[in-house]
């Protein structure tokens, strides 16, 4: 076999506990390829921050590895492997922390020693990607919040990152930002690890899931299939919303 | 205040006080007001030359006399203490209006009602001419200590953010029956203090975190870097340079 490239991500045998002794991760093991879009499902305390954080390398010292595309997170690459891992937080408000939107989704390239036109064609590019372009100038908190999610979203595409992990990226959308933050990440042509307990997005959105409870990957197939399993969504407290089957809704 | 695209201090225009660089605005200013402090306050003539330089800059930046004077408002309690001054001041004693008056303590009153006023004028046209983040953008460029700008930078993005969160438990509070009166609420006032320290607190671990992960290493990357051309810091330097003509003629009269 030539050269495949190496997977976006690759976490093998991954074991944490924080300093006060509690255990957050007992080895798991994710594999996600160049491409994919990968939801990350589970319960409320699940460990689904703890593994956010490792991957980029904010946490770490535990078992095991992390590697994205190919390059293990530790100490030495710190700075490369925050520019290949893109984590657009939960709250717009904590993630956009600069006067202007253009200087936000400035601040990660910039970082990175970018400047002057190039910079200024980074942030115009991301910006339209997410369709913000016309709102580079506003400050932050005069945007909807769906409109600060897609600048949030806007800040890490800037960095061009190998992987995208977004953190509850449908939490309080109105159904139309929603649906705009749905296409937005479609068009995308990154791979997407999304954490959510929102599982219709998870099944328009991701053909893989896996479900991560009690600190192991508990389950790992086609989204579909997993949220047909009843017995398993029952047993890692994933619930689906009323009415909704998803042995009915049409595939995307 | 959510519609507000700029601060209230701000008045937008494209004048070429507006143009100016920021941090040759703020170095003017700070020059104008190191003239008119050091001007010996019984050159009275002086002080009138200045005011008039100031509305000269005003007209060029087509800020109206009642947007600055109702600005100026904010001295009012400087003013307090300097109309006090004439009546404690120790020295010899002059008849005004049928009261006795220190002379001393009038000189007192005229030189920080004077210099005060001046200042402050000063620095409202700065505020109405010059966006608060390009005024961080000077004071970078001038070299303040980079801690103090992120701090300044900080408050103006999450003071809405805040003052928001505080609205909200006020609401909260008052939905369930409470309504502060006196002293015996102060505790629940403070409690609630307390709660928004934390959740600020907090915030700002949360806002370090989503900065580490975007390569931040403790120092803010240079995104817009100001420039001014000589040109530029010459027509800000005509204000204090004219102040400082003044302020020669004044003391060698």
């Amino acid at each position: 076999m030539t050269s495949t490239p190496p997977p976006s991500l690759d976490v093998t045998g991954l074991a944490f506990a924080y300093p006060d002794g509690h255990q957050a991760l007992f080895g798991v093991d994710l594999t996600v390829g160049r491409g994919e879009r990968v939801a990350l499902l589970g319960p409320n305390g699940a460990g689904k921050t703890t593994l956010v954080l490792h991957l980029n390398g904010i946490l770490g010292g535990g078992v095991g590895t992390v590697r994205v595309a190919g390059l293990p997170v530790d100490k030495r690459n710190v700075a490369e492997i925050r520019r290949k891992v893109g984590i657009v937080f939960q709250d717009p408000d904590d993630q956009l922390f600069m006067p202007t939107v253009r200087e936000d989704v400035a601040f990660g390239p910039a970082a990175a020693g970018l400047r002057g036109a190039e910079l200024d064609e980074r942030v115009r590019t991301a910006l339209d990607r997410v369709g913000m372009a016309g709102f580079a100038d506003r400050p932050p908190h005069h945007l909807s919040f769906g409109q600060r999610r897609r600048v949030a979203v806007a800040t890490v595409l800037a960095m061009e990152p190998e992987i995208l992990v977004l953190d509850e990226p449908s939490s309080n959308l109105d159904p139309a930002s929603r649906r705009e933050l749905a296409d937005i990440l479609r068009s995308l042509d990154v791979t997407v690890l999304m954490v959510t307990h929102d599982l219709p997005y998870a099944l328009e959105l991701c053909p893989r899931s896996v479900v991560l409870s009690e600190g192991v990957i508990a389950a790992d197939g086609p989204t579909r299939d997993l949220l047909c399993d009843e017995e398993l969504m029952r047993a890692h407290r994933l619930e689906l919303p009323f009415g909704f089957d998803p042995r009915t809704v049409p595939a995307i | 205040m959510g519609a507000g695209h700029a601060h209230r201090l701000y008045r937008s225009g494209n004048s070429p006080v507006h143009r100016l660089p920021p941090h040759c605005k703020l170095a003017a200013v700070f020059a104008f007001v190191v003239v008119v402090v050091s001007t010996p306050r019984e050159a009275v003539w002086a002080f009138g030359g200045y005011a008039v330089l100031l509305a000269g800059v005003a007209a060029t930046a087509r800020i109206p006399a009642g947007f600055v004077l109702r600005r100026l408002l904010i001295e009012i309690p400087f003013v307090a203490f300097a109309v006090l001054m004439p009546f404690v001041a120790e020295g010899e004693r002059t008849e005004v209006l049928g009261l006795s008056l220190s002379v001393s303590g009038l000189w007192g009153a005229w030189n920080v009602l004077a210099k005060g006023t001046l200042g402050v004028a000063a620095s409202v046209l700065l505020a109405g001419t010059t966006e608060l983040r390009e005024l961080l953008l000077g004071l970078q460029r001038l070299r303040l200590p980079a801690q103090l700008v992120q701090i300044a930078s900080f408050m103006i993005r999450y003071g809405d953010v805040i003052t928001d969160e505080m609205r909200r438990m006020s609401i909260a509070r008052r939905s369930r029956g409470f309504e502060a009166r006196g002293v015996r609420h102060w505790g629940v006032l403070a409690k609630t203090a307390g709660a928004l320290f934390i959740r600020s607190y907090e915030r700002g671990e949360r806002v370090h975190l989503a900065m580490v992960s975007r390569g931040y290493t403790g120092t803010m990357p240079v995104i817009d870097d100001v420039t001014a051309s000589r040109a530029q810091w010459a027509h800000a330097a005509a204000l204090p340079a004219a102040a400082l003509a003044v302020c020669l003629i004044g003391r060698t009269l």
